[in-house]
C-alpha cells in the first residue's frame, strides 16, 4: 500500500505568549513545529506500513525551513519526504495550497491513500484535505478516528461527527483527515533519527511540477486577506466574593439578569 | 507573479513591520525591512508601514463578463434525518441583512428526502426562496451527490453569496464545491458584512485560536462561499407569515456518484446535548482530581440543560473521551455561558472556548489564567463550590 501524508509546519503555540500590555502574540524565538493533528496524519500512515507492508511518503508546502519538519517525519518511520517549495508558491490560500499539493500528490504518481490532519492550529480551516481531494478527483472522509479495515480497494473508518459516530466505507484510492483520537504518536527512535540526518529532502518547485502558475501562489488565491487585527479585549470580569453561599446566589442572580437561564 | 517587496529608498527603518508581522518573517538588515522565506502576503506590514514602503504587487486580471450578473445569497439547509440544524436559522438571519444591502433575494438550498414539510420554518426564519433537491439518495448527507447536486445549481442559477454552517458536514462539503467551482472560500467566519462601495462580502474570521482576527474578501470569483460558526450569528424571530417560493431542483440520479456510503450512525451513548449544539456547556479539568469527579460537572450540566465538556489534561488522563474536549487539539465551541470547573486556562484550552458570550471560571488558584478571560471569577474549592451552585440554580430553574 502506498500511502502519502501532507503536514504542515506551524509555530508552537504552546510556545506564544500575549503581550498584556499590547494583547498581541509575542512570536519572537517561536520554535516551529509539525502540525499536532499532521501528527496524527504520520503515525498512521506508519502504522499501516507496519501492519499491510507498502510506503509511507511525507509532502509539505512551504519555505525552506519546513525540511526540518519533513526530518522529523522520517526520523519517526515515514520512507521518504518531499518539499514544495518555490517564491510561486507563497501567499497560496487554501484553494492554490490544495492544486499545488495535488499536483505533487501526481508528480509522485498517486498514493493508495492519501491521509492529512482534520485542519492546521494556525488557519484553523480544515479546507485543505477536501480541496486535495478534489483536485484529484478522488473521494474524501473527514474527522477520522478510527480504521476499522483496509484492504487493496476500500476502506472503512469512523467518523466522528456532532453526537456520534459515522461508520462510513468508500474505495480507494481515498483521502482521509485523522482527529487527535485515532493514535498515540511515536517519538522518533535514535535509529530514525540517525536515518533522518542521512536523508535528503528532495525540493520541487513550480517547473518540477509543471504546474499551472496561475493557479498557484498569490495569484491562484481567490481570497485575500485584507486585514488583520488584534480581538477586542474581553472586558475585565468580576470576581464574586463572599463565602461559598453567597458567591453561588451571586452567579445565579447574574445569570438570571443575563437572561441566559 | 504577484510579489510583495520593500521599496528601500522610502523605509525609515522604523520596525513598524518587524512587530506587525504575524509570522515573524520580516527582519531588519541595515536599518531596512527585509521579507524572508514564509510570506504569506497577509498585507499586515503594508497597513503598518508609516511611510508606505511596502508594495504587494497582484496581478489585477480583469473581472471576467459573465453573461449573467451572479445575485442571491444562499444558505446550505443543512439537515439530519429531516431536522434542520440550528446554525442554518442563525445564517438565514445573517443572510437577511446581508441580502437586504445588496437588493438581492435571500434563499435556503434543502437537498434530502421527503423534505417539503421543511420548508415553511425556512420562510418564516426569512428565506424568499427554497431550492428543493427532493430525492431517496439524498437522504443521508454524503459528499458525493451533494457536492454533484450543489455545485451544478450554483453555475446554473449563478448566486452572488454562498453561507454553510462551519460543522462536520459544512466543513467537508463546502471546500469539495469551493475547489470545483475554484471560488474562494473563508473557513469558520464569525463575522460578514458587505462593504458598502465594492458591494463585496468582508468575511471576519479567528486565526491563530482567535488570538488574531483576519478579514478576508474574495474579489475576482463568484460565488463568494463562507463557513460560519454555528451560535455566533443571531437567528430572527420567526415569522410564519412569511412564504417563500419554492423552486424543485431536478436531481439527475444517473449523474450522482455514491463514493462514500455510511454504513451506521452511532449515537453517543447518554448524550443528552452536544458540545457543538449547547447553549451552556460545563467543562472540567485536572482540578477534579479523579475521574468519578465528573459526576459533579454531569450534575449542574444536567440542571441547567446544558453540555459536558473537559480540557485536553481531563481527556489525556482517560477521564472523559476525546469528543468532549475543548480547545486547539479538540473542539471550538463559543455556547451563551461557559463553565470552566478547575481548569487553569492554557493558552490552547482558551483557543477553544474564549469566543463565549459569559465564561465562569471555578479554580482554587487566584492567578490562574482562566481569570483573564472570565465574566464571572469564582476563587475556591470546586468540591464546595459546585454542589452549592447546582443547588441554587436547581432553586432558581424551578421558580
Amino acid at each position: 500500500m502506498k500511502v502519502i501524508v501532507c503536514i504542515k509546519q506551524v509555530p508552537d503555540t504552546t510556545e506564544v505568549k500575549i503581550d498584556p500590555k499590547t494583547n498581541t502574540l509575542i512570536r519572537e524565538g517561536v520554535p516551529s513545529i509539525i502540525n499536532p493533528f499532521d501528527t496524527y496524519a504520520i503515525e498512521e500512515g506508519i502504522r499501516l506500513k507496519e501492519t499491510y507492508g507498502g510506503t509511507v511518503t511525507v509532502i509539505s508546502m512551504g519555505p525552506p525551513q519546513v525540511k526540518e519538519s519533513l526530518k522529523e517525519a522520517i526520523a519517526m518511520g515515514a520512507d521518504e519526504a518531499y518539499l514544495l517549495s518555490d517564491r510561486a508558491f507563497a501567499g497560496s490560500d487554501t484553494l492554490a495550497t490544495s492544486y499545488t499539493l495535488a499536483s505533487g500528490i501526481r508528480f509522485l504518481g498517486g498514493a493508495d491513500l492519501i491521509i492529512c490532519g482534520k485542519q492546521a492550529i494556525d488557519g484553523d480551516t480544515a479546507q485543505v484535505g477536501p480541496g486535495i481531494a478534489e483536485e484529484l478527483d478522488i473521494p474524501h472522509i473527514t474527522y477520522v478516528k478510527k480504521i476499522r479495515q483496509i484492504d487493496d480497494s476500500r476502506i472503512v473508518v469512523e467518523r466522528m461527527v456532532e453526537g456520534g459516530i459515522e461508520v462510513a466505507t468508500t474505495m480507494l484510492p481515498a483521502l482521509i483527515t485523522v482527529v487527535k483520537d485515532i493514535n498515540q504518536p511515536r517519538l522518533p527512535s535514535l535509529k530514525g533519527i540517525m536515518r533522518a540526518k542521512r536523508t535528503e529532502i528532495r525540493v520541487l518547485g513550480a517547473s518540477d511540477l509543471g504546474v499551472d502558475q496561475t493557479r498557484t501562489g498569490l495569484d491562484g488565491s481567490p481570497t485575500e486577506v485584507i486585514r488583520i487585527f488584534t480581538p477586542e479585549v474581553r472586558a475585565k470580569g468580576e470576581m464574586l466574593d463572599g463565602d461559598v453561599e453567597q458567591q453561588a446566589r451571586t452567579l445565579v442572580e447574574r445569570l438570571k439578569a443575563a437572561r441566559v437561564i | 507573479m504577484a510579489d510583495i517587496r520593500v521599496i528601500e529608498s522610502e523605509c525609515v527603518g522604523c520596525e513598524a513591520c518587524v512587530d506587525a508581522c504575524p509570522f515573524g518573517v520580516v527582519s531588519m538588515s541595515n536599518g531596512i525591512a527585509v521579507i524572508g522565506e514564509g510570506c504569506n502576503m497577509c498585507s499586515a506590514c503594508v497597513d503598518a508601514c508609516p511611510a508606505g514602503a511596502i508594495v504587494i504587487e497582484r496581478n489585477d486580471e480583469p473581472v471576467q463578463k459573465e453573461e449573467k450578473e451572479a445575485s442571491g445569497v444562499w444558505v446550505f439547509a443543512e439537515q439530519r434525518g429531516g431536522r434542520i440544524a440550528g446554525v442554518v436559522h442563525e445564517l438565514l438571519g445573517e443572510g437577511r441583512k446581508l441580502a437586504e444591502a445588496l437588493g438581492q433575494p435571500l434563499a435556503a438550498v434543502l437537498l434530502g428526502s421527503d423534505l417539503s414539510s421543511r420548508v415553511p420554518e425556512l420562510a418564516a426564519s426569512g428565506a424568499d426562496i427554497v431550492y428543493v433537491a427532493d430525492h431517496p439518495s439524498l437522504a443521508m448527507f454524503s459528499d458525493d451527490p451533494y457536492a454533484d447536486v450543489f455545485a451544478r445549481l450554483i453555475r446554473e442559477e449563478k448566486p452572488d453569496i454562498v453561507l454553510f454552517g462551519a460543522t462536520s458536514t459544512g466543513r467537508s462539503l463546502a471546500p469539495r464545491i469551493a475547489a470545483r467551482l475554484k471560488t474562494g472560500l473563508t473557513a469558520d467566519c464569525t463575522g460578514l458584512s458587505i462593504d458598502p462601495e465594492s458591494k463585496l462580502l468582508l468575511q471576519t474570521r479567528p486565526a491563530f485560536g482567535g488570538n488574531i482576527m483576519a478579514t478576508i474578501r474574495c474579489r475576482y470569483t463568484k460565488p463568494q462561499m463562507a463557513t460560519v460558526r454555528p451560535k455566533v450569528m443571531k437567528r430572527a424571530a420567526p415569522d410564519a407569515r412569511r412564504v417563500a417560493e419554492v423552486r424543485q431542483v431536478r436531481v439527475d440520479v444517473d449523474a450522482l456518484r455514491m463514493r462514500v456510503k455510511i454504513d451506521e450512525f452511532i449515537e453517543e451513548a447518554g448524550e443528552v446535548v452536544n458540545l457543538e449544539d449547547a447553549d451552556i456547556i460545563v467543562s472540567g479539568g485536572r482540578g477534579l482530581g479523579d475521574p468519578k469527579h465528573f459526576s459533579l460537572i454531569e450534575e449542574l450540566a444536567r440542571t441547567l440543560g446544558g453540555a459536558v465538556g473537559a480540557s485536553r489534561a481531563a481527556v489525556d488522563a482517560g477521564w472523559i473521551p476525546y469528543s468532549h474536549q475543548v480547545g486547539q487539539t479538540g473542539k471550538t465551541v463559543c455556547p451563551k455561558v461557559y463553565i470552566a470547573v478547575g481548569i487553569s486556562g492554557a493558552i490552547q484550552h482558551l483557543a477553544g472556548m474564549q469566543s463565549s458570550d459569559i465564561i465562569v471560571a471555578i479554580n482554587k488558584n487566584p492567578d490562574a489564567p482562566i481569570f483573564q478571560v472570565a465574566t464571572y471569577g469564582i476563587v475556591g474549592d470546586l468540591f464546595q463550590v459546585v454542589p452549592k451552585i447546582t443547588e441554587e440554580f436547581r432553586k432558581a430553574m424551578a421558580e
